[in-house]
C-alpha cells in the first residue's frame, strides 16, 4: 500500500507563534513547470498590525540584551540553519533554483549570519566617536537602534535576500517585521522555524508572507514602526512607500544588490539603522587645561 | 464598635451558574462585526465612560495632577474627543483631585474600607469612608471582606456593605467584589447578589491588584444579577468591570455584552465604567487609525 504523504502547512511568523493569516485567505505560488508549490497564507493588513505590536513589544528587551548575548543569539540562528541545510536546498530546487545555485545560497546565507554575528559587540566601538568641542565638555557620540524596522524582502530570491536585510537589522538591537518574497515564499517560512528553535526573543523577527503590493503601504505608513527597508523593489513601488513614509519621518532604504555575491554584506547595512546619539558631558576645566580627551 | 445588623435575611437565593455556557456565550459577543461608524460612536462611548486610576503607593501629588489634566484633556489635537467619566484615586488623594477637576464634569471617585485587600475592622472602614467623602468625593470604591465571604460568612459581609452605604451619603457607592478572589462563578454571583441587596449602587470586579481581574465570564455574571434585580425591582444598578482591560477590542466587547444583556439604558457613564489607566491610549489611538488610515504609535500620545 502506497503512503499518503504529508504536506506541510506554511504559516505565518507573529510574535514567535505560528498563527494562520487572520484574513482566512491563502495563495498557491508556483513551481518552473505550473504545479503548485503549496498554500501559503495571504496576509492581511491586520497581520501587519498584530506583526508591529509584537515587534514593539520585543524591541526593549532585545536592544537592552548585552550586546555579545545578541552575538551569541545570531550565531545559534547560523548553527540551526547548518543543521537544516539539506531542508533549505532542496526548497530553493523545488523554487527553480539548480543543485549547485541552492548549495551557494544556503551557505552563504549561513556564512552571512555568522558575519553579523561577530559584529554584533563590536560594531558600536568602531562607529562610535569621541568629538572635539571647544568648551568644557567631554563630546561623545554611540548609536542606538532606531526601533522597529520593515523590511520588504527581495522578491527574486528566497532566502539570501531575507537573510541580509533581516540580519543586519537585528544585530543593531531592532525588532523587525519582514514581508517574504511572494513568489518564492518557502524558505522564509522554513526560515521562521529557524528563528524559532533558535534563542531569538519572540517578537524580535516577524514574517508574513503575501503581497507586498498589498502589505508594504501599511508598513509604511505605521506610525510605529521607525524604518523601511526594501531591496531591488520597482521603482513605482518604492516611490510610494517612499511618500508614504514621511509622516514619521520613516528612515527609508532600497537597497539595490546582488545579495548572491559574496562580498554583499557590510557595516554600513548596520549602521543604516541607527540613530546617532551625542553627549554632552560638563567636564571641570581645571587651570585651563583644555577639553581634548 | 457593635455591627448594625440590618436586613440581611434579605439575602437572595442565587441561581447556579454553567461555566460551560457562560463561555459560548461570551464567545458570540466577541464575534460580532462592528463596522467603522459604529465603533467610532463606540469607542467614544468607551472613552466617556473610562474612570482613569492611579492606586499606588508611589504615588504623588503631581502624579494626580497629572491625570487629572489627562481626563480633562485626553488628546487636544483632535476634535470631539470626550472626557472621561471620573479619576479614581486613594482617600489621600481625593482633595488634590477634587481641585484639579473643580470646572468640571469629571467626578471624583475614591477607593476606601482598607482597599485593596479589606482587612482591617469595620470601625476603621467606615472612618476610611467617611475622610474620603468628607474630602469631596463624589463615588466611593469599597471592597468587600473576600475572607468573610469565602468562609460563608455572608451575613458579615451583607452588613458591612449596608453600614459602608449609610456612611456615604450622597455619594455613590461602587461595591469591589475582587473576583481574582472568589474562586468560582457561583461565587461571583452570590457576591454579586449580596452587594446589590445591601444597596451597592455600582458592581465592580477588582482592584487591580488581583489576577485574574475583569474577565468578559465574570462580568456577564454580574451583569445577570444586575439584570434579574431589575426586573424583580426596577431599580438599576451600575457595573464596573475593573483590571485587565486595556485594548479598545476588548472594551468595545464589553460594549457588545451589556447592550445584549441589559439594553441601551446602561449605555451611559452613570451606568456603567471601565476602571482602567492604559484603555484609553488605545481606544485613542483606534479613533486616529479610524479618521487617518493610518495606524498609530505610543510615541505620540501622553503618557500618563
Amino acid at each position: 500500500m502506497s503512503r499518503l504523504e504529508v504536506l506541510k502547512t506554511y504559516k505565518i511568523f507573529i510574535g514567535g507563534q505560528f498563527p494562520r493569516t487572520e484574513s482566512g485567505r491563502y495563495y498557491k505560488p508556483l513551481d518552473s513547470k505550473g504545479k503548485a508549490l503549496a498554500n501559503i497564507c495571504l496576509s492581511s493588513r491586520k497581520d501587519v498590525r498584530n506583526a508591529v505590536v509584537a515587534a514593539r513589544k520585543a524591541f526593549g528587551p532585545w536592544s537592552e540584551r548585552a550586546a555579545f548575548n545578541r552575538g551569541q543569539i545570531l550565531y545559534r540562528i547560523a548553527e540551526m540553519l547548518e543543521g537544516r541545510q539539506a531542508q533549505f536546498v532542496d526548497e530553493l530546487m523545488r523554487q527553480g533554483s539548480s543543485k549547485v545555485a541552492a548549495t551557494n545560497e544556503v551557505n552563504l546565507s549561513i556564512d552571512r549570519i555568522v558575519y553579523y554575528a561577530g559584529w554584533c559587540d563590536k560594531y558600536n566601538q568602531v562607529l562610535s566617536s569621541v568629538n572635539p568641542v571647544s568648551s568644557s565638555h567631554f563630546n561623545f557620540s554611540s548609536l542606538e537602534p532606531m526601533g522597529v524596522v520593515g523590511v520588504v524582502a527581495e522578491q527574486s530570491t528566497s532566502l539570501i535576500g531575507l537573510v541580509s536585510l533581516i540580519l543586519p537589522a537585528i544585530c543593531g538591537g531592532n525588532s523587525t517585521v519582514v514581508l517574504a518574497s511572494e513568489k518564492l515564499p518557502l524558505c522564509a517560512v522554513t526560515f521562521a522555524e529557524v528563528i524559532h528553535s533558535s534563542d531569538v526573543p519572540a517578537g524580535v523577527i516577524n514574517i508574513l508572507t503575501g503581497s507586498p503590493e498589498e502589505m508594504a503601504a501599511t508598513l509604511a505608513s505605521h506610525m510605529d514602526v521607525n524604518a523601511l527597508i526594501t531591496s531591488n523593489l520597482e521603482t513605482k513601488l518604492s516611490n510610494k512607500l517612499a511618500l508614504l513614509s514621511v509622516d514619521n519621518l520613516k528612515r527609508k532604504f532600497d537597497y539595490e544588490e546582488n545579495w548572491v555575491e559574496k562580498d554583499k554584506q557590510a557595516l554600513h547595512y548596520i549602521s543604516d539603522l541607527q540613530e546617532i546619539k551625542t553627549t554632552w558631558h560638563p567636564i571641570e576645566n581645571v587651570g585651563g587645561a583644555s577639553s581634548s580627551y | 464598635m457593635e455591627i448594625k445588623s440590618y436586613i440581611s435575611n434579605k439575602i437572595p437565593v442565587s441561581p447556579s451558574i454553567d461555566k460551560v455556557g457562560v463561555e459560548e456565550r461570551i464567545a458570540r459577543f466577541q464575534s460580532r462585526s462592528i463596522k467603522n461608524e459604529a465603533k467610532k460612536q463606540g469607542l467614544n462611548m468607551v472613552l466617556s465612560m473610562i474612570d482613569l486610576t492611579t492606586l499606588e503607593g508611589k504615588d504623588t501629588e503631581g502624579k494626580v495632577k497629572q491625570m487629572c489634566y489627562k481626563a480633562k484633556h485626553l488628546h487636544d489635537h483632535f476634535d470631539g474627543i470626550p472626557q472621561v467619566a471620573a479619576v479614581c484615586v486613594y482617600p489621600s488623594m481625593v482633595a488634590i483631585a477634587k481641585n484639579e477637576l473643580r470646572n468640571s464634569s469629571v467626578k471624583v471617585a475614591s477607593v476606601a474600607t482598607g482597599f485593596p485587600s479589606g482587612q482591617t475592622s469595620l470601625a476603621l472602614k467606615l472612618k476610611d469612608t467617611k475622610f474620603a467623602v468628607e474630602q469631596g468625593a463624589d463615588e466611593i470604591d469599597m471592597v468587600i471582606s473576600r475572607g468573610k465571604f469565602l468562609t460563608g460568612e455572608f451575613a458579615y459581609v451583607f452588613d458591612e456593605i449596608a453600614a459602608v452605604k449609610e456612611t456615604c451619603g450622597k455619594a455613590r457607592l461602587k461595591v469591589i467584589l475582587e473576583t481574582g478572589e472568589l474562586v468560582t462563578l457561583d461565587n461571583v454571583r452570590k457576591a454579586s447578589d449580596i452587594a446589590i441587596y445591601a444597596g451597592a449602587d455600582f458592581i465592580k470586579t477588582s482592584t487591580g491588584k488581583i489576577q485574574p481581574a475583569a474577565t468578559m465570564q465574570v462580568t456577564y455574571t454580574m451583569l445577570m444579577a444586575i439584570r434579574d434585580y431589575y426586573d424583580e425591582t426596577g431599580i438599576m444598578v451600575g457595573m464596573k468591570p475593573a483590571g485587565g482591560i486595556s485594548t479598545a477590542k476588548l472594551a468595545l466587547h464589553n460594549l457588545v455584552m451589556v447592550k445584549e444583556i441589559l439594553g441601551t439604558k446602561w449605555l451611559s457613564n452613570e451606568w456603567f465604567r471601565f476602571g482602567a489607566s492604559s484603555l484609553a491610549n488605545d481606544v485613542l489611538m483606534q479613533l486616529v487609525k479610524i479618521e487617518t488610515g493610518v495606524y498609530q504609535s505610543n510615541d505620540y500620545f501622553s503618557i500618563d
